[in-house]
């Protein structure tokens, strides 16, 4: 086999391998969500599936499929089928560019563990994120209900406020490292150089700016069910609903990747090269490294859900504009006077 | 032909056909939508011309955030369909012809000369100039002056539009 034929293997087994793993992740994740809240609110949860519940997920999925799936009468159709597509495709191609390893060497050859190294990696995150937006706006307005519209418009309004804060958050580890490549980022992390301690303010506000991209509580306006009965997804069914749910956990699952990556260090496992471990054997630990911070930030993703009420709509554009904006930009002044103050 | 020849006609054809389909539309959500997949169409070719960095910012600005805000407004206003284009001649197809002859003839113009004689292989230094460490260095160093001139108009701008809001709130 040529070079290129191996190389393109190589990386169809990577996308295979880290979708397959990331979709069981969300189903186990909704799972967690539902174990965990219970716990939250002293209850059981679902326990009766498999051991300890754990076979739920398969089960909610087949419900999901076997459901009838309705499409509104006056909805626009077509718009109406699309918009549950975009929300899953931007969700699952944005896992492309999040380094989950080092460099692993296999058969012989050495295999980078991330599924494409580019150049401008943050910014694909970034503007994928952005695209995300659309799924919700197109199924609130296709669906032809007032309070699908609504859901839609607050998404829409809410995901552009932060975005902003999101954004000039990312500047001051940029300015750090001097690249967009996550590649690099996470190199530079070594020992206990996370971001996280270089940048206390500027992970503050990304925490808070991508709780609101995902929509969730405190910032589930979109979707506020005492308002607007469920929100944008109002009149979805059957597995175009289930696409909506997929997406939002995937959402949650690759933020807290994207957050391990930026701030704890992402595959950095503090001082492991100096215990002179086999290679391959460093390798593993890294990307379990890796699997465990995203699991936390996912677990916290959950722990605020059910601990800390929603916020009135007017109050969560004043957090976004008033609070978390001016932050994110006196965050970058801080930064770029430190860094020119140490050269 | 190569790969990227092959992924330039379906791009640009792809733009092409999206940019029809939006101004044909009666549809203002569904021009929106089509708009948004040619912007996609154009960042891919901007990808193909080894311009990472504009490519990235064309989804990043123009798809996420500008687009969003049109989709954002025609919902809020909730527009009708539009009137027949029959209803209202007058000057507005005057300059569409006007405006299709000389496109028309500058099509001609550049199919009569041949176009395979202008095309040339991309200097490798093109691969440099559309990373953005690169763009940066140039934008802040040698042309700092416009940069600066270009964010006084925005300012200028923002607070226009913060003057202008005020006071037909007030």
């Amino acid at each position: 086999m040529s070079d290129l034929t191996v190389n393109i293997l190589i990386t169809l087994a990577k996308i295979v391998v880290v979708e397959l793993v990331l979709l069981t992740c969300v189903a186990y994740t909704v799972y967690a969500e539902r174990r965990v809240s219970a716990f939250i609110q002293n209850r059981l949860g679902p326990n009766r599936v498999g051991p300890a519940g754990l076979l739920q997920p398969i089960v909610d999925v087949v419900k999901l499929l076997m459901k009838e799936d309705i499409v509104p009468e006056n909805a626009t159709k077509g718009i109406h089928s699309l918009a549950p597509g975009i929300s899953i495709l931007v969700s699952l191609s944005t896992v492309a560019v999040i380094p989950f390893g080092d460099k692993i060497v296999l058969f012989g050859k050495e295999i980078q563990l991330q599924i494409a190294n580019i150049n401008i990696g943050v910014l694909y995150i970034l503007a994928l994120l952005s695209l995300g937006v659309y799924g919700i706006t197109l199924s609130g307005w296709s669906s032809n209900n007032k309070y699908s519209l609504l859901g839609g418009l607050r998404a829409s309004a809410q995901m552009i406020s932060y975005e902003l804060s999101m954004g000039l958050s990312i500047v001051g580890i940029i300015l750090i490292n001097g690249s967009f490549m996550l590649d690099k980022i996470v190199q530079n992390q070594y020992g206990w150089k996370w971001n996280i301690i270089l940048q206390p303010l500027g992970f503050l506000t990304f925490l808070v700016s991508s709780f609101a991209e995902t929509n969730r509580t405190p910032f589930d306006l979109p979707e506020a069910e005492q308002e607007l009965v469920g929100g944008y997804h109002t009149e979805y069914s059957s597995m175009k609903f289930a696409m909506f749910f997929l997406s939002e956990y995937a959402n949650v699952i690759i933020a807290s990747a994207f957050i391990s990556t930026l701030y704890l260090g992402g595959w950095q496992f503090p001082y492991l090269q100096t215990f002179g471990l086999p290679d391959f054997w460093v390798s593993i630990i890294q990307v379990f490294t890796f699997c465990t911070k995203t699991l936390f930030m996912s677990l916290f993703f959950i722990w605020v859900r059910w601990t800390i009420p929603r916020f009135r709509y007017d109050q969560l554009m004043n957090l976004g504009w008033k609070v978390m904006l001016p932050l994110a930009l006196l965050n970058i002044i801080i930064t770029a006077i430190v860094m020119t103050l140490l050269k | 032909m190569n790969f990227e020849s092959y992924l330039f006609i379906v791009l640009a054809s792809g733009a092409v056909f999206t940019g029809i389909m939006m101004i044909t539309r009666k549809n203002p959500v569904m021009s929106v939508i089509y708009l948004i997949i040619n912007f996609f169409c154009v960042s891919g070719i901007y990808l193909l011309l080894k311009a990472q960095f504009i490519a990235i910012i064309q989804v990043l600005v123009y798809m996420g955030a500008i687009m969003v805000l049109f989709l954002f407004v025609i919902m809020l206003l909730n527009l009708k369909e539009e009137k027949k284009l029959s209803d209202n001649f007058g000057y507005k197809k005057i300059t569409a012809l006007l405006l299709c002859i000389t496109l028309m003839s500058l099509l001609g113009l550049t199919f009569y000369f041949g176009f395979d004689k202008r095309y040339n292989e991309m200097s490798l230094k093109a691969e440099q100039i559309g990373v953005a460490e690169y763009l940066g260095k140039e934008l802040f160093t040698t042309y700092s002056f416009p940069v600066i001139i270009a964010g006084l108009i925005l300012l200028a701008a923002i607070i226009g539009a913060v003057v202008l809001a005020k006071k037909k709130f007030e």
